[in-house]
């Protein structure tokens, strides 16, 4: 391991990025899935759906944070249900720190793709169905590969919001070094002890490189894909 | 293979309430703009779901609401060509031409190679949609309905979107469809160039019902038929045999009426045709007119008569086994005494020619 980092600190990055990647991939069919009802069906309770999506993009992060704790902690409803009925611990585990950062980059997830759902004809999806196409088929071939830039790029956004999660993070699963010392909660511990300002530096150009990866990443997948559709 | 429509639907506003009954061949659906004739053809295709109705092509019942039946779209088992292609534009054109293909259990072999050959799309295969011309797009739809193996084809207005000249080189190929198949299509379309050309039988549609619904040849040639059709395309067809090629550059066709000429038609001598006279385009008289230079002057006997609102009429005549029309005004008609019985002579001022039935409609342009 590069000795330009203390293992705290590769801790921390390594714990970020774990953690950011479970929330996006686990979140991911449940955005694309929420998307697509809100974008194609009118339904009782459809408004009530889309706020409780975008709930956590207006509340304060330590409102969100305090409600996964009242919900998820070992005595919440949702929480002792989970640890009864297989052992799943989320307060103050890494775990805790997917979900939070998975509530919270949510709604700009199901967004952008909520957008690019949108964007595609549904009479392309009738034609599929006048060719035979049952409705699962019909979104996997035609509807899922239309919408691909949308869901790469809501993906890479959440995971750019799952990196930089704090207020929620800290509030459900506190700040313990190796188990929920994120990225984030890092950089605000170093700063609370005298001379910590240098490795707080650190860490801040890593988390403005990965960032910026993610942002080149997810333009360039974004423009591939969009000329492999357009093609020539 | 039959197809029996019955439905009924309330948009709010506007109510559809159609039936009528198609044999094997082309069914035309014919109305202006908003009439219903889309919603018939989507009820067909379970695109719209009917508030009551019956639906059946051959012995397959696909909607039968008053038994709670109603096929998914995608197990109907039908070809719809749309307005606009509706091409999948992430798909190359082989991929599209596939689609439907690829989800049958048993596709017919060589079928592919066979379409894509007839629709000349041959060297389109490799492209996609986006970069495909107008006419190409339309013909790659065309034959992606013909490849997922349909009981019934469903053409939705698919010339409208195109120029003259992207038209004319798609009919010939719908052409060679309605007879070199037996697939049943049901098109819709206000054209009537397109109708007369493609239709063996005709469904008059307008504000949601259904006016009148039968052979294209005796729906065509009824005076009733005409406020629907319009004045302006009103028209009847009648069946002819090419005759012979005059040195002169005209063509001899001989119709159970009398001989007709048209300037040449490729056409060899015993080619039976179909050719449209508009009733605008012809004249009535009741001596044979000398000294003129229309060439074809029929004789013909007057078999009903139809006044309008306004101050025109139109003359239904019988030529041989064939009916006319023709757009007269209410006064000549009072001054030629014009009745059911009356004999007189028509003067076709223009004759073309609708379709050709036998000996394939490829060797034929557009005349």
């Amino acid at each position: 391991m590069a000795d330009w980092l203390t293992p705290a600190q590769w801790d921390a990055v390594a714990l970020s990025l774990k953690v950011s990647f479970w929330a996006t991939v686990l979140s991911l069919p449940l955005g694309v899935a929420i998307a697509y009802v809100l974008a194609r069906y009118e339904f009782w309770g459809k408004q009530a759906l889309n706020g409780l999506v975008h709930l956590p993009l207006i509340l304060p992060p330590v409102v969100t944070g305090y409600l996964l704790l009242i919900g998820f902690g070992r005595r919440g409803p949702i929480g002792g249900f989970l640890e009864q009925t297989f052992g799943l611990v989320l307060a103050f585990r890494w775990t805790g720190a997917a979900l939070a950062a998975a509530v919270m980059a949510f709604p700009l997830m199901v967004r952008a793709i909520r957008l690019a759902i949108e964007a595609v004809d549904p009479k392309l999806e009738q034609a599929a169905a006048t060719l035979g196409a049952s409705r699962i088929r019909v979104f996997v071939s035609v509807t899922l590969p239309l919408i691909l830039p949308g869901v790469i790029a809501g993906t890479i956004l959440a995971f750019a919001k799952a990196m930089g999660e704090f207020g929620a993070t800290i509030t459900f699963v506190s700040n313990i070094p190796g188990e929920t010392q994120t990225l984030p909660s890092a950089i605000y511990s170093f700063l609370q002890v005298p001379g910590g300002e240098s490795q707080a530096a650190q860490l801040v150009l890593i988390a403005v490189a990965i960032a910026l990866a993610a942002l080149v990443l997810s333009e360039w997948i974004g423009r591939r894909v969009a000329q492999r559709i357009a093609g020539a | 293979m039959k197809l029996s429509v019955r439905i009924t639907h309330d948009f709010g506003g506007f109510r559809l309430d159609a039936a009528f009954e198609a044999p094997a061949g082309v069914t035309a659906l014919f109305g202006r703009s908003g009439s219903g004739k889309t919603s018939v053809i989507n009820a067909v295709a379970g695109l719209l779901k009917p508030d009551s109705g019956f639906i059946r092509v051959g012995d397959r019942v696909l909607l039968d609401t008053e038994r709670g039946v109603s096929v998914p779209v995608y197990r109907r088992r039908l070809g719809y060509v749309f307005q606009e292609g509706r091409l999948f534009p992430h798909l190359s054109v082989r991929q599209n031409l596939d689609y439907g293909r690829s989800l049958l259990r048993s596709p017919p072999p060589g079928q592919f190679e066979q379409v894509v050959e007839t629709l000349g799309i041959e060297a389109l295969l490799e492209r996609r949609p986006g970069a495909l011309s107008g006419g190409e797009k339309q013909r790659v739809a065309i034959g992606r309905a013909l490849l997922c193996d349909p009981q019934l084809l469903l053409m939705d207005e698919p010339l409208a979107a195109l120029d003259e000249d992207r038209k004319a080189e798609i009919l010939p190929y719908l052409e060679r469809l309605g007879a070199g198949t037996d697939i049943p299509m049901l098109y819709v379309s206000h054209s009537m160039a397109e109708v007369a050309r493609l239709a063996n039988t005709l469904v008059l549609i307008e504000d949601g019902r259904v006016l009148r619904a039968g052979p294209a040849q005796e729906v065509l040639s009824d005076p009733d038929s005409v406020p629907v059709l319009g004045v302006r395309t009103a028209g009847a067809t009648l069946h002819a045999v090419v005759a012979a090629q005059d040195e002169d550059g005209l063509t001899r066709l001989d119709a159970s009426g009398g001989p007709l000429w048209l300037p040449r038609i490729a056409a060899h001598p015993g080619n039976r045709l179909t050719v449209r006279i508009l009733a605008q385009d012809v004249i009535l008289s009741r001596t044979r007119p000398e000294g003129l230079s229309a060439l074809n002057i029929l004789p013909v006997t007057v078999t009903a008569l139809r006044l309008g609102d306004g101050p025109g009429a139109i003359v239904q005549v019988q030529a041989g086994d064939d009916v006319l029309l023709a757009r007269i005004t209410k006064r000549s008609a009072k001054t030629l005494e014009l009745e059911p019985g009356v004999a007189c002579f028509a003067i076709l001022k223009s004759v073309a020619v609708a379709q050709a039935e036998v000996g394939g409609a490829g060797d034929l342009p557009a005349v």
